[in-house]
């Protein structure tokens, strides 16, 4: 077992549907040039009050649930902007997975690139691990990834993942380097693309030198 | 052969090749940058010593972060924003990308920047790490938003690892009633099927209320279509699309004009073609859209009430209402109309073109802003406002006491310092409501242009039907 294949914490629940990327990592944060400082801001409206005080109420804020490294969400998570900062924040929190009943497609993608697992189950199932993750001496959730398979005190689940999604997560890839392997079909299916439709070409070159 | 979607044969037209069951390697005609989003990319091409693919097929906008204070010189105050633009400056020329920088005279949003200069043309794919790039369906060429790590993929290769997505054609006929437009029928159709109703489909919109659109219309409807969760919006293109690319693209020159309009007339879904779902409405039925939640599908005609609770499926669907009148401090059951607001925003992506402007303005005209709003009007780039400010636009804006401000992003997103302080409630021509969007606890309701000048000279949210144009 390696960090790759299996996740294993303390599960959390947020129970808002359409938790969207505005509000997972919020526009002040996404000032930066590199994926730095993201800690601080993920969910920072949720964590903290308009004077920067920690809210009590919020679950990650509560002593039993600091560490946390797993979030049951509601539907649709990671809806709205396409900012990569929502995952890269998540990460840089702790947290290794988000299981949800669906999620938004970029957020998805985003997600995958950056291995941090995001498992799709039923709504029922989804009610089930958040009663859990409501009470701290149930809300343990172990996740074998290579098995596709996920249990908690009262879920036992299996779940889906693409072969490229879970080879991603098992071995790690270099997917810029594998598409690379591909140049030369890449070259030759450009040239013909441009044979057949020459006004392609460096559309954005040509457009800008004219303006 | 077997009949094909539009979107089909865009992807196969696209497809360098098959990587699995699942996936396939897609090349990207153009992709269009911003300052946010790409920074981490061109490091990650730096530390693996790797060039640009096809630098002539990017191109590259500051738009989230640049200030729109109608100065003639714009200087961003903020450090780390200066930075970013510095830094997208710095790539692009290292890379040899074209980009349209802070003080550039067509600067603007991405997304209104590049159709209106003819870089956008039928059949293309283009993609840019911003979601609402699905805007470019408008003229029948894919568009779809990506994260980071895929803008540092296409610019080593040009092309992106892509998974297939499902089609659905939404048919809307009828004729849209005066004082609606594009804005409310995309908001009546992700009220209808929610915000994620197209969650894994691209949307085909056909019919007669979408061949009656304008280009310009149809850019607000497939912007919009994201926001029910759509992996890309197109329509087949037509006259009026060719006409548009056609007016804007000198380079198309005789030589490759009749080639061009061919290739372009084979973009349509095949006759017998099958679509995954298909949703049909009437345009007739749709009035002026408000939205009363924090969620794009929490929306109303402005001559109705808000849902009770009780009216909403038991679920999420009721679960978020809840949380979301919290938010919006209003009242299940109760009506919208009438509900004061403190600022008024006329711009973005989705409403920032010339019509927006004209529309908006037509209403404007001879009226003045109420007492204890903040009205402004951000135009989507450089070259609207010139437009608009040819037009006379500008002076119907400023004499009606709104603030007329240079091009960006601005208030959609709030990334620069047009910020809301809690509390304040604004009519926004925008595309999105989501809690803290414009401001930490800034209330958004999402409308049309009109329907947001009309809230600004009222001082409350109304029906636009109601205020005469005056000459």
């Amino acid at each position: 077992m390696t960090e790759h294949t299996r996740i294993k914490g303390r599960s959390a629940s947020l129970r808002i549907e359409n938790l969207d990327t505005d509000q997972i990592m919020p526009k002040q944060f996404l000032r930066g040039i590199d994926k730095s400082g993201l800690k601080e801001g993920l969910l920072y409206d949720l964590r903290f009050d308009a004077q920067g005080q920690a809210r009590s109420d919020f679950v990650l804020n509560q002593p039993s649930y600091v560490g946390a490294s797993i979030l049951i969400g509601g539907s649709n998570f990671g809806c709205g902007s396409s900012r990569e900062h929502a995952v890269w924040g998540l990460q840089q929190f702790g947290i290794r997975a988000v299981i949800a009943s669906s999620f938004a497609e970029i957020f998805y993608s985003n997600a995958m690139n950056n291995r941090l697992l995001l498992v799709t189950l039923p709504p029922e199932q989804i009610a089930q691990l958040m009663d859990d993750a409501d009470d701290p001496s149930r809300n343990t959730v172990e996740i074998d990834i290579k098995e596709q398979s996920l249990r908690s005190y009262s879920v036992q689940a299996n779940f889906e993942m693409m072969p490229r999604h879970l080879k991603m997560f098992l071995e790690g890839l270099d997917s810029i380097g594998l598409s690379l392997t591909y140049q030369n079909d890449i070259s030759k299916f450009s040239d013909q693309h441009w044979t057949r439709q020459p006004w392609l070409r460096d559309v954005a070159a040509i457009t800008h030198r004219r303006l | 052969m077997k009949p094909k979607t539009l979107y089909r044969k865009i992807v196969d037209s696209h497809t360098v090749a098959a990587l699995d069951e699942h996936n396939l390697l897609l090349f990207c005609d153009l992709h269009l940058m911003n300052e946010y989003t790409s920074p981490q990319a061109f490091a990650g091409l730096y530390e693996q010593d790797r060039e640009v693919s096809m630098p002539g097929q990017n191109v590259a906008v500051v738009s989230h972060i640049i200030p729109t204070h109608p100065t003639r010189i714009r200087v961003i105050e903020d450090t780390a924003s200066a930075l970013q633009a510095s830094n997208l400056k710095k790539n692009c020329d290292h890379f040899h990308i074209p980009l349209f920088d802070t003080n550039d005279d067509l600067q603007g949003i991405e997304h209104v920047v590049a159709p209106e200069h003819g870089m956008i043309r039928p059949g293309m794919v283009v993609i840019c790490g911003d979601s609402h790039t699905t805007t470019y369906g408008a003229l029948g060429a894919l568009g779809f938003g990506i994260g980071t790590t895929e803008v540092e993929h296409v610019l080593a290769t040009q092309t992106l690892v892509y998974r297939l997505a499902k089609d659905m054609r939404i048919r809307i006929d009828g004729t849209l009633p005066s004082g609606t437009t594009a804005k409310d029928l995309v908001l009546a159709v992700i009220g209808h099927i929610g915000a994620q109703g197209a969650r894994g489909y691209v949307v085909e919109y056909c019919g007669t209320a979408i061949d009656a659109l304008s280009i310009e219309a149809r850019f607000t409807l497939c912007n919009m279509t994201l926001e029910a969760g759509a992996r890309g919006a197109l329509v087949a293109p037509d006259q009026k699309a060719i006409d548009y690319v056609m007016a804007r693209a000198p380079d198309i020159t005789s030589e490759h004009h009749d080639a061009a309009l061919a290739a372009w007339q084979d973009l349509h879904s095949d006759p017998g073609c099958t679509f995954d779902v298909e949703y049909q409405f009437d345009a007739s039925d749709v009035s002026p859209q408000v939205t009363w939640g924090t969620s794009p599908d929490q929306v109303v005609a402005i001559d109705e009430r808000i849902p009770e609770l009780d009216e909403l499926p038991e679920g999420p669907a009721r679960r978020s209402a809840e949380r979301a009148f919290h938010y919006t401090r209003l009242q299940a059951g109760a009506a919208l109309e009438g509900t004061p607001v403190q600022h008024v925003f006329i711009g973005s992506c989705t409403n920032g073109r010339i019509e927006d402007l004209r529309a908006a303005a037509s209403i404007v005209h001879k009226r003045h802003v109420a007492p204890g709003v903040r009205a402004m009007v951000v135009p989507g780039s450089g070259a609207v406002k010139a437009q608009a400010e040819a037009e006379g636009l500008d002076r119907i804006f400023t004499q009606a006491g709104f603030e007329w401000r240079n091009s960006g992003c601005s208030m959609c997103l709030a990334m620069n310092d047009d910020v809301l302080t809690e509390g304040t409630r604004c009519a926004s021509t925008t595309n999105r409501n989501f809690e803290g969007r414009q401001g930490r606890g800034a209330i958004t309701h999402l409308m049309s242009p009109a329907m947001a000048a009309a809230a600004a000279v009222a001082g409350y949210l109304t029906d636009v039907r109601r205020l005469e144009i005056l000459q």
